[in-house]
């Protein structure tokens, strides 16, 4: 890797803002991208949403077809878990896991600049669909509807492929992340005083890496009966649908939990901070993630208990899930413990924090309800099932990563939030989310199934679409609120300090936003909580302001062109796979020549000078 | 220091609570106006599942109530005032930990033992219904959008409406022709899910009589939506006479225009009706013919359409979604896709809204 | 910041890591675990899929074990000369080296070969891909393993290249070192796969 050693006494000359976004290897700047790009995904889910709501607000709705219709959920849910939800944890691990840590970098940067291009092109191209035909087979893609013989379109080929592509993007992140938590922590740093953050991404990493490789082979096989004609869900060459339910879900459950883990992280990170009190049971707190994980493999078949497996596994599966509502509870009840005795101060990201807490609670506790598995046979498949999973994702990792883009946007940005405005967008929020999403248990009772583009009248199911449509467009002015914070105080100053929060973490020792090098001096750490052990040994209220430094002699690595040449080339081979056959070639020309392009790239890349990782740091 | 907290912040939190308050007194209105609820129960397998979610309610309110109320009590209680020293750091407290472990485990352990006494309860289908008699064996055939309903043990064939005797368990057991289904009576048993490689099944027995909607609970494609049927649940002896009525009804007699008896001394026939004659002919010329089953004696046992055994007396048509009435019946007739977009008999065949009233009116003659 | 603080910065001796073990090597074991769950779910899907097919050709009417078992010996060796080669790098034994990891990519070569032939012999036997559930999964499993074998035999090539070049010297042999364990992983899963879809197909 080239290493770029700062001096700002003879500084080079400046390359162009865009050539300097896409070659670089800056994990902040990666993580903005993240975010940027997630954010804008969220809001065409959100726009995707309201549609849905928009359509369902009364019986036979006739604002979209019943295809469109189709076509509007499949891309919500697969948007808002693969392109929102994921990529907006990605951003604050980004961003946030080297600062937490005490690094000046991920282990790998150019592998992480990989990971973000590669989920951005992917992220496009499974959006682009919406010009020839988005996937309309539901993000669960059953087969044997999302297969050739039921679905011959092009749909379900940018599910298939879109979904291959940005796994690539997680499971290189999640090796980056791995080896950079475990490996480049500062000294002092064992693992038991690490941030509950690093931990949650640690965990989320590991969860990644076992669960995604299950659904890229369950991918792999769609894609082959889809393209090349096997039979691996076709029940006529003897293929079994309930392979691809299994499979789906032994990686689909774990997912749940990559979804909710870095939630919790940023939760366990806020709530101290703003209670003046350190987290409450730590151990504990690592202890029930690493437990929640580990159950989270064996809970897949509750997602199919309607298929009908036998009493046998259906009380295996209910059991364990039921296990699960054991250290999800230690972790509500710890926060609570953090916040009890504390000195509450409540501010925008408190709130958020605080209202997760509230409405996960509910999800955890709908979970329970569907750990029943007779009652699921009633819930599943309806809008109680809706109801759970927008409480654990919306009114869980949604209200947890708005917490924390409240609480860190000081460090990433260098300004701070309008207050006033935080607050208006969390009442609109927590009034809209529970409008749209409480009334939907009622729905799912009262027999209302999932995924219907329209619903007759005399069901009794009216006026509870009417309060979530209605809901839905609360939710929708709560976030042009937050837009408009955003706007406002992007023109506004730069008035962050280092540490506006009081917080306990390395990334109030720096300056908001960090130098590109992150810490001066390699940070050393002896406790759980470095700056209020500082702070407390300085006997003082805050640290004083670090100053900017020159960063002098820090070694950096440099930018390089190769992970975005390597993820076109990705994007390009498996655009191959949805072209239809060319002439005589076995496979499309295109498809050849992405994958020498990511041939070519990657060897580039391995020999872009030599001197790997000896010098730099 | 603190600003005066604004009035909307005082009662937003109560407007929430009433506001919920009113949407759970709603949901616990009476049956009639929720015919597919899960929480008024018309069969025993809805029933004892009912029951059990009731518990797990039960023990999830108080712990929302209980945890909920902490939290609040705790943001109020503990909120920070000006100048107010550092809070005792404390890092934990293992008994209290232990503590808050093993009563949720305690908890648990109250729905966890009626869950798996009820799974192994509704896992086995009865040897005998309550009043004695054998289960009627009902077989569920999904199709992309519709249901087919055979009664293997009669000999007879339906779609879209289901009919069934009160007290008498029925054994339903599913397959499909294409792909993944999932088949609901909410006010009867769970969902089952219907799969084109192995049948599943699931039973239960109505306790009263009526008229039950379900529906299909699993994206199966464009018309999802729109794939419901209607089980209609009647007394014994009603049922039998309408079992008597469907082996009566045979697919081949039914195209046939209605013959004088040969017995002279009964009175003969009243002449036909020209536009129900008119609407049998066009249902032979018309490609009607070779997807639909007119009668639910002796229909074959492929089929590419629903059934049309007793359509006149149907109470829905189009999988249980219009009113059969005879305007319905001839605007379906005359454009399906208009309702139903994607259908598979749209475009099969062209008829004037003449000549669609005509079918309308055969139709309504079978009954 | 103290000038004394900005040495501390980078005099910290190469590269700091908390646990001991570089960068790039715990990031081949945490790949390798990855790509376990990756073979595990090709295994379990053939094992599943087993004796499901509805049409022919099946395993006993196709495999060819003796050439098979050849491969599988092959590949097994290879690993043990890929640990001489490695004992050559970090020993700075330039002929022990080249010698070793030679043999090793000829193997590699030899192993992807001897697959590229059986599956030609089994196309024209009547088994396509898409021929039926056996073909489609077996093709998968084997295909996948035999990209893994292909991209290890490239890797090995390169390095073999720098070798040559003297560009892998002992303070470089990690770079052989983490290839190795990639290979070592390639070929443990042969030894699962070579059991669980020759010899278990032939058996009953």
């Amino acid at each position: 890797m080239t290493t770029t050693v700062l001096d700002t006494e003879a500084a080079p000359a400046r390359r162009s803002a865009l050539v300097e976004w896409l070659t670089t290897v800056d994990h902040k700047k990666i993580g903005i991208m993240y975010g940027a790009s997630a954010f804008i995904f969220f809001l065409i889910g959100g726009l995707e949403a309201l549609i849905i709501r928009a359509q369902l607000t009364g019986p036979e709705g006739k604002l979209v077809s019943a295809e469109l219709y189709n076509q509007l959920f499949t891309m919500h849910g697969t948007t808002m878990i693969f392109l929102a939800v994921m990529p907006l944890s990605a951003m604050f691990f980004n961003f946030f896991v080297p600062l937490l840590i005490g690094a000046r970098d991920v282990a790998f940067p150019r592998l992480n600049a990989m990971s973000l291009w590669v989920f951005m092109l992917g992220g496009i191209f499974l959006n682009a669909s919406f010009i020839f035909g988005a996937p309309n087979g539901g993000w669960f893609g059953y087969a044997p509807l999302s297969g050739r013989e039921f679905s011959p379109g092009i749909n379900m080929d940018f599910w298939v492929i879109g979904l291959q592509i940005l796994g690539i993007a997680s499971l290189a992140a999640g090796v980056n992340f791995f080896t950079t938590i475990l490996n480049m922590r500062a000294r002092g740093m064992t693992l038991m005083r690490m941030p509950m953050f690093a931990w949650a991404t640690l965990i989320t990493q590991i969860l990644v890496l076992l669960a995604f490789p299950v659904i890229t082979v369950a991918l792999i096989f769609l894609m082959a009966d889809r393209v090349f004609g096997t039979g691996f869900f076709v029940t006529a060459a003897g293929g079994d649908p309930m392979l691809w339910q299994h499979l789906f879900w032994v990686f689909g459950h774990p997912e749940v939990y990559i979804l909710i883990l870095p939630a919790f992280g940023i939760i366990s990170e806020i709530l101290p901070v703003f209670s003046r009190k350190p987290l409450f049971g730590y151990s504990a707190m690592v202890f029930s993630m690493a437990f929640i994980a580990f159950l989270g493999f064996g809970v897949w078949s509750h997602h199919m208990f309607a298929t009908g497996m036998g009493p046998l596994a259906d009380s295996f599966f209910s059991l364990a899930t039921m296990l699960i509502a054991i250290p999800t509870g230690v972790k509500v009840f710890n926060w609570m413990g953090t916040v009890w005795g504390g000195s509450v101060r409540l501010a925008t990201p408190m709130y958020f924090a605080l209202g997760f807490i509230a409405m996960f609670v509910i999800g955890g506790l709908s979970g329970v309800m569907h750990s029943v598995a007779p009652a699921d046979l009633q819930q599943t498949d309806s809008y109680f099932v809706v109801a759970h999973f927008h409480y654990v994702l919306f009114g869980g990792s949604i209200f947890a990563l708005t917490a924390g883009a409240y609480y860190w946007w000081p460090k990433m940005f260098g300004r701070m939030l309008d207050e006033g405005l935080g607050k208006a967008h969390f009442w609109l929020m927590f009034l809209g989310f529970n409008l749209t999403f409480f009334p939907m248990h009622f729905a799912g009772l009262l027999g209302m199934p999932r995924r219907v583009y329209t619903y007759p009248a005399g069901l009794g199911f009216d006026i509870y679409n009417l309060m979530a449509t209605a809901g839905a467009f609360v939710l929708m002015l709560a976030f042009l609120v937050f837009i408009w914070n955003l706007i406002k105080t992007w023109r506004g100053p730069a008035n962050a300090p280092a540490d506006p929060w009081g917080g306990a973490t390395l990334e109030w020792t720096i300056p908001s936003p960090p130098q590109e090098f992150n810490f001066g001096e390699e940070p050393v750490v002896t406790g759980k909580d470095p700056v209020w052990t500082a702070r407390r040994a300085a006997g003082v209220d805050r640290l004083p302001e670090p100053a900017h430094v020159s960063g002098k002699g820090i070694h950096m690595p440099g930018p390089s062109w190769w992970p975005l040449i390597v993820s076109v080339g990705i994007l390009v081979f498996f655009v191959g796979f949805m072209l239809p056959k060319f002439w005589a070639f076995p496979f499309h020309p295109v498809g050849i020549l992405g994958f020498a392009i990511t041939t070519v790239g990657i060897f580039k890349w391995a020999y872009e000078p030599v001197d790997a990782h000896a010098t730099h740091h | 220091m603190r600003p005066a907290r604004a009035p909307w912040r005082q009662w937003l939190p109560h407007g929430l609570l009433v506001a919920f308050l009113a949407v759970l007194v709603a949901g616990c209105g009476a049956s009639e106006s929720y015919p597919q609820s899960t929480l008024h129960p018309k069969g025993d397998f809805a029933e004892v599942v009912d029951g059990l979610f009731q518990t797990t309610v039960f023990w999830a309110t108080i712990i929302f109530i209980g945890v909920e109320a902490a939290l609040l009590y705790a943001i109020f209680r503990f909120r920070a005032k000006p100048n107010d020293p550092e809070p005792a750091q404390t890092h934990g407290n293992t008994l209290v930990e232990i503590i808050w472990t093993v009563i949720p485990a305690a908890v648990l352990a109250f729905v966890a033992v009626p869950t798996v006494r009820v799974i192994f309860e509704t896992a086995e289908i009865p040897e005998t219904s309550a009043d004695g008699s054998a289960p009627l064996r009902v077989d569920v055939v999904g199709h992309q959008w519709w249901w087919e309903f055979r009664y293997p043990d009669l000999g007879i064939v339906t779609a879209n409406e289901l009919h069934i005797p009160v007290g008498r368990t029925v054994d339903v057991r599913m397959k499909s022709v294409d792909v993944l289904h999932s088949w609901w009576v909410p006010q009867f048993a769970g969902k089952r899910d219907v799969f084109p490689n192995r049948e599943t099944r699931i039973w239960f027995t109505a306790i009263d009589t009526g008229e039950y909607p379900g529906v299909c609970a699993e994206f199966c494609g464009l018309q999802h939506g729109r794939m419901a049927f209607y089980t209609m649940a009647v007394a014994p002896a009603d049922f039998d006479a309408w079992v008597a009525r469907r082996q009566a009804d045979s697919a081949q007699a039914a195209i046939r225009p209605p013959v004088p008896p040969s017995d002279t001394t009964q009175p003969a026939p009243l002449p036909e009706d020209p536009q129900v004659a008119q609407g049998r002919q066009l249902f032979l010329t018309k490609a009607c013919v070779g997807c639909h089953a007119l009668g639910s004696a002796g229909a074959p046992t492929t089929v590419l359409g629903p059934n049309l055994g007793g359509i006149g007396t149907r109470r829905m048509i189009a999988s249980g979604w219009l009113e059969n009435t005879d305007a319905n019946l001839a605007a379906w007739i005359k454009d399906p896709a208009a309702f139903k977009e994607g259908v598979a008999m749209a475009g099969v065949y062209q008829v004037t809204d003449a000549e669609a009233a005509a079918l309308a009116a055969f139709l309504r003659t079978r009954q | 910041m103290s000038s004394a603080a900005m040495d501390h910065g980078h005099s910290a001796g190469g590269h700091h890591t908390s646990l001991p073990i570089d960068n790039r090597k715990l990031a081949i074991w945490t790949f390798i675990g990855s790509e376990c769950l990756f073979f595990a779910t090709l295994i379990s899907t053939f094992l599943i899929y087993r004796g499901q097919s509805v049409s022919g050709p099946g395993p006993k009417d196709i495999f060819e074990v003796p050439l098979v078992t050849g491969g599988t010996a092959v590949l097994l060796f290879s690993s043990f000369f890929v640990v001489m080669a490695l004992n050559g790098a970090q020993e700075g034994n330039r002929k022990k080296l080249l010698t070793w990891l030679s043999l090793t990519v000829l193997c590699g070569m030899f192993f992807a070969g001897m697959q590229v032939y059986e599956f030609m012999h089994f196309y024209h036997l009547g088994l396509g891909y898409s021929t039926n559930l056996f073909s489609a999964s077996f093709y998968t499993l084997t295909g996948f393993h035999g990209a893994h074998v292909t991209m290890g035999t490239l890797w090995l090539a390169t390095l073999l290249k720098d070798a040559i070049k003297g560009n892998l010297p002992p303070e470089k042999s990690l770079n052989l070192e983490i290839a190795a364990l990639y290979w070592h992983f390639v070929d443990v899963v042969w030894i699962i796969i070579f059991p669980v879809v020759y010899l278990m197909s032939l058996g009953n």
